[in-house]
């Protein structure tokens, strides 16, 4: 699944490259430099803070974005020539749907922009309507529709024609977790078939499926690669905390330099510390009951720890 | 210049109040007869599926939406019959919020006060304390256009207390907000409650929903379970829960389904999540048959089970089964 020749020894071009992206809008640096590569058949996953530029980049990919400097590339192609029309998809962060149309209004309008024959049509709308759940809802008009059902069908509007890369921007924002695990199960299925996804995603559980992952942050990537290696290089530690009251843990370890970040983990607490400060922390949390224990790392880990030592 | 007084309440009931609270849309019954109180100074999450009825409850608590039959009171306000009382008694994020994008970050707060009577320097004032609440400090000169989405639902929760409601309905407030951002919202809603302020809130991230004092999940427009989440634990993950993680573990999944007392399989992330029912498979058992279906660097441990575990248990238990795998 790594990038490099395809097994044909051609040097096929990849799906997607980026090299070097650059763009300012006014004051605010949207990307600096960013580069990426995407090889056919990848499941690639772009990851970052709110405003780290992963929406620009994925604009400048579909050529909806002028760039100041860099390249971007698709299918070997200029990002935004005419001829990738057909072969790419795009899914961005701020979609519009015909809200005075039902959902099967909607599915039928998208279809016609790419010419689907009408039996592929529909088989693809049946299996869409059941991933999305929506089939029973076919009538309903999508300004009708809760803010996850009208997410799904702009998602489902996207997916009908598989082009051979598909660019997704936070596809499953205010998607519930059934229907996330569905999507992404679909998204597993087309890449199989042999299409390329690039997605943008604030889930960090997503973001450990995909084949590789780029960790964004202020224009630029600051780590990529497979998730599982990523983590295997996580430089700090991470421990579940054992005992003691929550909140007041959480109101310690707010005030504890090395302690890079406390989440929820079930009912317990999950610490990101800095390497080496096991002994400080826990001699902090001792005088209130608790205690640590070493805990495997996840990939979401990995993005508190990287972005906090990056700000 | 009054200083702003705390917004009404009358009685000192529950802060909310549902009683079979139901609503039509046509033929169709979006909520079903749905029932619970919520205390003051309560956490309550509201969790359920796309179209379970989440927004349509909270939008007629909130007074903006008559119910169809049933009663909700809010504040001790009736919300069918002092909507008004209600809507002044409160703050209000919903799903699609909006803010002006082109006016500086304190401009939206000086219209949402006027919106709220709120002017002069009482409003000023006041301004300044929600932005340091919301960790908007050196925010208010910004275009709120130019603020990262993390940072914009920060201002819409801003806006939404600006009143100093005692009661605050908060619909997916960190909907696509990156992990950094949302323990900073979280804790925000934290400080809220710990100053007595009652939040009722929606989200699909259910690990951060672990921070409700209770939790109400909907299923198809009925509310399924109420409890608080180490309870609702114990009632929908009794079986034995095992993690297993390593490298190409979604195929070797499938396998395990028909081992003895293996009940659900369900993907979180690169790791699988396996339900063991008592007397089933033991974790050396799950391992190797992991390991002889082609999954390498295999590890398989005992966990406690997450609201994510409950959700897709509950609504799996519901009819809309949860078994994606792969
Ligand atoms: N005006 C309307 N006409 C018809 N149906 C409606 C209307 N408003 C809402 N509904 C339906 O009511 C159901 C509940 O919607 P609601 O917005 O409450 O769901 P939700 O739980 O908030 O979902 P989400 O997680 O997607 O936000 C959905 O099936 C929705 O389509
Ligand atoms: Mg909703």
């Amino acid at each position: 699944m790594a990038a490099g020749p395809t097994p044909d020894g051609g040097a096929a071009p990849a799906a997607v490259a980026a090299r070097g992206l650059a763009r300012r809008f006014g004051p605010v640096t949207a990307l600096d430099g960013l580069s990426f590569e995407v090889a056919r058949g990848e499941l690639f996953g772009l990851v970052g803070p709110d405003g780290a530029g992963k929406t620009t980049a994925i604009r400048a990919l579909a050529g909806l974005v002028r760039l100041d400097g860099g390249e971007a590339r698709v299918l070997g192609v200029r990002a935004g020539a005419r001829e990738l029309r057909e072969r790419l998809g795009l899914m961005p962060q701020q979609y519009s749907l015909y809200r005075d149309l039902t959902v099967e209004e909607n599915l039928r309008f998208f279809s016609r922009l790419y010419v689907l024959p009408r039996a592929v049509y529909r088989e693809r709308v049946a299996r869409l309507l059941a991933i999305t759940r929506l089939e029973r809802f076919t009538d309903r008009r999508a300004d009708a529709l809760s803010g996850g059902m009208y997410k799904k069908l702009a998602l489902a509007c996207a997916l009908l024609h598989e082009p051979e890369v598909l660019l997704l921007d936070e596809p499953t924002n205010g998607v519930d977790p059934v229907s996330r695990r569905e999507l992404w199960a679909l998204l597993g299925e087309f890449v199989h078939g042999g299409m390329t996804v690039l997605v943008s995603t604030p889930y960090m559980d997503e973001a450990e499926r995909c084949t590789r992952v780029a960790l964004v942050h202020r224009g630029r990537a600051l780590l990529q690669g497979e998730p599982s290696a990523l983590i295997a290089q996580f430089q700090d530690e991470a421990y579940e905390v054992h005992g003691g009251d929550r909140d007041l843990l959480d109101a310690r370890l707010a005030a504890l330099p090395p302690v890079r970040e406390a989440s929820p983990a079930g009912a317990r607490l999950k610490v990101v510390v800095a390497r080496g400060a096991r002994d400080e922390v826990a001699a902090a949390l001792a005088p209130l009951g608790a205690t640590l224990a070493p805990a495997a790392p996840d990939f979401e880990d990995l993005f508190l720890s990287s972005i906090r030592r990056a700000s | 210049m009054t200083a702003p007084r705390p917004a009404p309440t009358a009685g000192d009931g529950p802060a909310i109040e549902a009683r079979e609270l139901s609503r039509r849309f046509g033929a169709f019954l979006a909520v079903d007869r749905v029932s619970f109180e919520v205390e003051r100074g309560e956490i309550f999450g509201y969790l359920g599926a796309n179209g379970a009825g989440k927004s349509t409850t909270i939008r007629m608590l909130t007074g903006l939406l008559a119910p169809t039959s049933g009663t909700g009171r809010v504040a001790g306000f009736d919300v069918r019959t002092e909507p008004e009382a209600v809507k002044a008694s409160i703050g209000y994020m919903s799903q699609k919020f909006s803010l002006y994008l082109d006016l500086p970050v304190r401009e939206n707060l000086v219209f949402f006060g006027g919106a709220y009577g709120l002017w002069g320097k009482a409003l000023a004032r006041r301004a300044d304390e929600v932005l340091a609440l919301a960790d908007l400090r050196d925010a208010g000169d910004v275009t709120t256009g130019d603020l990262p989405g993390g940072v914009r639902q920060r201002l819409a929760l801003a806006c939404a207390i600006l009143q100093r409601p005692r009661i605050v309905f908060l619909d997916e407030p960190t909907a696509g907000v990156d992990p950094v951002a949302r323990r900073t919202f979280w804790r925000i809603i934290r400080e809220l409650a710990r100053e007595g302020t009652t939040v009722f809130v929606t989200t699909h991230y259910l690990d951060e929903a672990e921070y409700c004092r209770r939790i109400g999940l909907m299923v198809d427009g009925r509310l399924v379970a109420l409890d608080t989440p180490a309870a609702l634990k114990a009632t929908w993950v009794p079986e034995r829960l095992l993690v297993a993680r390593g490298r190409d573990l979604a195929r070797a999944g499938e396998r395990l389904r028909g081992l003895p007392g293996v009940q659900h399989v369900v993907r979180f992330g690169a790791a699988l999540h396996v339900r063991v029912a008592p007397g089933g498979v033991s974790e050396e058992a799950v391992a190797a048959a992991l390991r002889s279906a082609g999954a390498s660097d295999v590890a398989v441990e005992g966990a406690e089970p997450s609201l994510e575990d409950v959700f897709l248990a509950v609504v799996g238990a519901n009819g809309r089964g949860a078994e994606a795998a792969s």
